[in-house]
């Protein structure tokens, strides 16, 4: 079974040393930008000793790791690092994978996200997950595709249609969809259905919202939208991105991890990693000696 | 010498013989379906009247023969209810097998014995519901239900086999999707894997419709066969298949054009549900 079913090794290995200075000057641009604004507290996780496995092999290695309310945290490693695999323990969709299991405590807030107690879909409903490639509900309107986060999740509908355009405007599509909310959600672009899918999960108003690589099957401007809202909804929720681009990490992300084959090899804050790494390791993915 | 040549006489030959060959070939297998189609339009149109579509067999040896209207109604309500009962449990034996079972080794079991049941002959789900109900007298003697659940259980493998294949056909990334939204599974199933499935669903329920609609054989034994005009299917009931089978071995040449008649009905019925079981493939968005 593999691991992450994206990309070729060659994707992650784009930057070259004079990219990186490049990456050191927008690094410290964004050191620069004041701290975002709070609208809605975000919840902290913790993630302590996890491990993940797929049958026999161990994806992930012993992982101890904090994700911070209101902050943005970037995941880089190279393709098979178990990055991936380690946001898809937090919300519990590892264990949907048969033979697929994970180890150790992961909380937010405390509260433990594998108790025996916890229900495994008030899990999903506070730690949501946009995916890598945009996959809208290909029966549903767009319309429906928002308000089936509410649906599927069993909530009263209440007042959807004000839920719905609160998400979609939360996620910079309302403008231009408003007028035709009753078309099929797959006939929009590539990254609009991205920004469904974003607003669709916003929709559920989680605590949490873990992307995959959220942009690499979109075009650069599409890319630029998505990152400018990630900036955004970082105002109201704690957000995880994965990421294969590390321009990417060092535009978004307040901080940086950076994984090596299923270990954590290094968390700071993202103008550190870029600039002044402290593994030696780092220093070379960041600099595109490999990966 | 030039590089390019021309193509030599030989492989032009060679190539004209097989083009031949596989052209008479296709062309043999076209004939007994041609002529099957000439022998009933040819037969079966004449004996196609507004009497012969509004008036039931009447039976009698000399006089009117009547027409088939019984037969007709009475098989739309067989295959009505074997599609009832056989849709719904081979689409629930999919969805565990998709959704539960996948690599289990009891779904494995299920997958064989399914396999095996498309294998079994019509006649012996005839003769099993004949002896299991029919004989024992459970609600009567014959009976246009048990009719169908011999139907229903011929239909079963073929309905289980299809949705399986269009159920493994919805993205596991939209199973994803609903359930990190929080969704439970059964609702995952319900609102997102049968609704993006069902286009393929209906065909493949149709499909087996239009299979079960011809079949003599079960029948003959359950469902038996009256003249009058019945819905009930808790009584005897006439049906299609059976009116042929009985027409087709009488004296008169008027009640054997009758067959004819009925036969060319069948295969009218059975195409429309074929075409309909293609325009619904057509609206897929999945596959």
């Amino acid at each position: 079974m593999t691991m992450t079913p994206h990309s070729s090794p060659s994707e992650s290995s784009s930057s070259g040393s004079a990219a990186s200075n490049a990456l050191a000057a927008e690094a410290s641009e964004h050191a620069e930008k004041p701290a975002a604004k709070v609208e809605r507290e975000g919840r902290e996780i913790k993630l302590e000793a996890v491990r993940a496995f797929y049958g026999d092999l161990e994806a992930v290695k012993g992982v101890d790791l904090d994700f911070r309310a209101n902050e943005v945290t970037a995941m880089i490693g190279p393709s098979g690092c178990g990055k991936s695999t380690l946001v898809r323990c937090i919300n519990r969709m590892h264990e949907e994978i048969p033979g697929a299991r994970a180890e150790g405590r992961i909380t937010i807030d405390g509260e433990d996200l594998y108790g025996a107690e916890v229900d495994v879909v008030s899990v999903r409903r506070a730690v949501g997950m946009v995916f890598q490639k945009p996959n809208p509900f290909p029966t549903m309107s767009i319309f429906d595709n928002v308000a089936a986060g509410v649906r599927l999740s069993g909530m009263k509908g209440g007042k959807l249609k004000e839920r719905v355009e609160r998400s979609l405007r939360g996620a910079g599509l309302w403008e231009e969809v408003k007028d035709r909310l009753d078309m099929p959600g797959v006939g929009l672009s590539g990254g609009q259905q991205q920004r469904l899918c974003i607003a669709r999960t916003i929709a559920v108003e989680p605590e949490v919202i873990l992307m995959d690589e959220p942009c690499s099957a979109l075009d650069p401007i599409a890319t630029l939208k998505v990152e400018e809202l990630i900036a955004e909804l970082k105002a109201s929720y704690t957000i995880v991105v994965v990421t294969h681009n590390m321009q990417q990490a060092a535009r978004v992300a307040d901080r940086t991890a950076f994984m090596l084959t299923g270990e954590m090899v290094e968390v700071a804050p993202t103008e550190q990693i870029f600039t002044n790494p402290s593994d030696e390791r780092t220093e070379q993915y960041v600099t595109g000696k490999f990966g | 010498m030039s590089a390019l040549s021309a193509v030599s006489p030989r492989r032009r030959r060679t190539d004209q013989a097989a083009r031949a060959a596989l052209g008479a070939g296709a062309a043999i297998a076209l004939v007994p379906l041609v002529l099957v189609i000439f022998y009933l339009m040819k037969k079966g149109l004449p004996a196609w009247s507004w009497h012969f579509f509004t008036s039931d067999p009447t039976g009698s040896f000399l006089g009117d023969a009547g027409g088939i209207r019984s037969a007709i109604v009475g098989t739309l309500v067989l295959v009505a209810v074997a599609a009832a009962m056989s849709i719904p449990a081979g689409v629930g034996v999919a969805l565990y097998l998709v959704e539960y079972g996948k690599a289990k080794r009891f779904a494995g079991l299920i997958r064989y014995l399914v396999d095996v049941m498309t294998g079994v002959p019509s006649i012996v789900f005839g003769l099993f519901v004949y002896t299991v109900l029919v004989i024992t007298s459970i609600g009567g003697g014959f009976a246009a239900w048990k009719g169908s659940l011999a139907l229903a259980l011929l239909m079963l493998p073929v309905v289980t086999r299809s949705a399986e294949v269009v159920l493994n056909l919805v993205p596991d990334s939209l199973r994803e999707a609903a359930l990190a939204l929080g969704a439970p599974r059964w609702r995952v199933i319900f609102r997102v894997v049968l609704p993006s499935a069902l286009p393929g669903l209906v065909t493949g329920s149709l499909l087996a419709v239009a299979r079960a609609a011809g079949e003599t054989a079960p029948l003959l034994f359950t469902a038996f066969a009256v003249f009058g005009l019945s819905v009930d299917p808790s009584q005897e009931i006439n049906s299609l298949p059976v009116q042929i089978f009985n027409d087709a071995r009488q004296p008169r040449d008027v009640i054997v054009t009758r067959a004819w008649g009925a036969a060319l009905t069948l295969v009218l019925l059975i195409l429309i549900t074929t075409v309909v079981a293609r325009l619904a493939t057509r609206r897929s968005r999945i596959a």
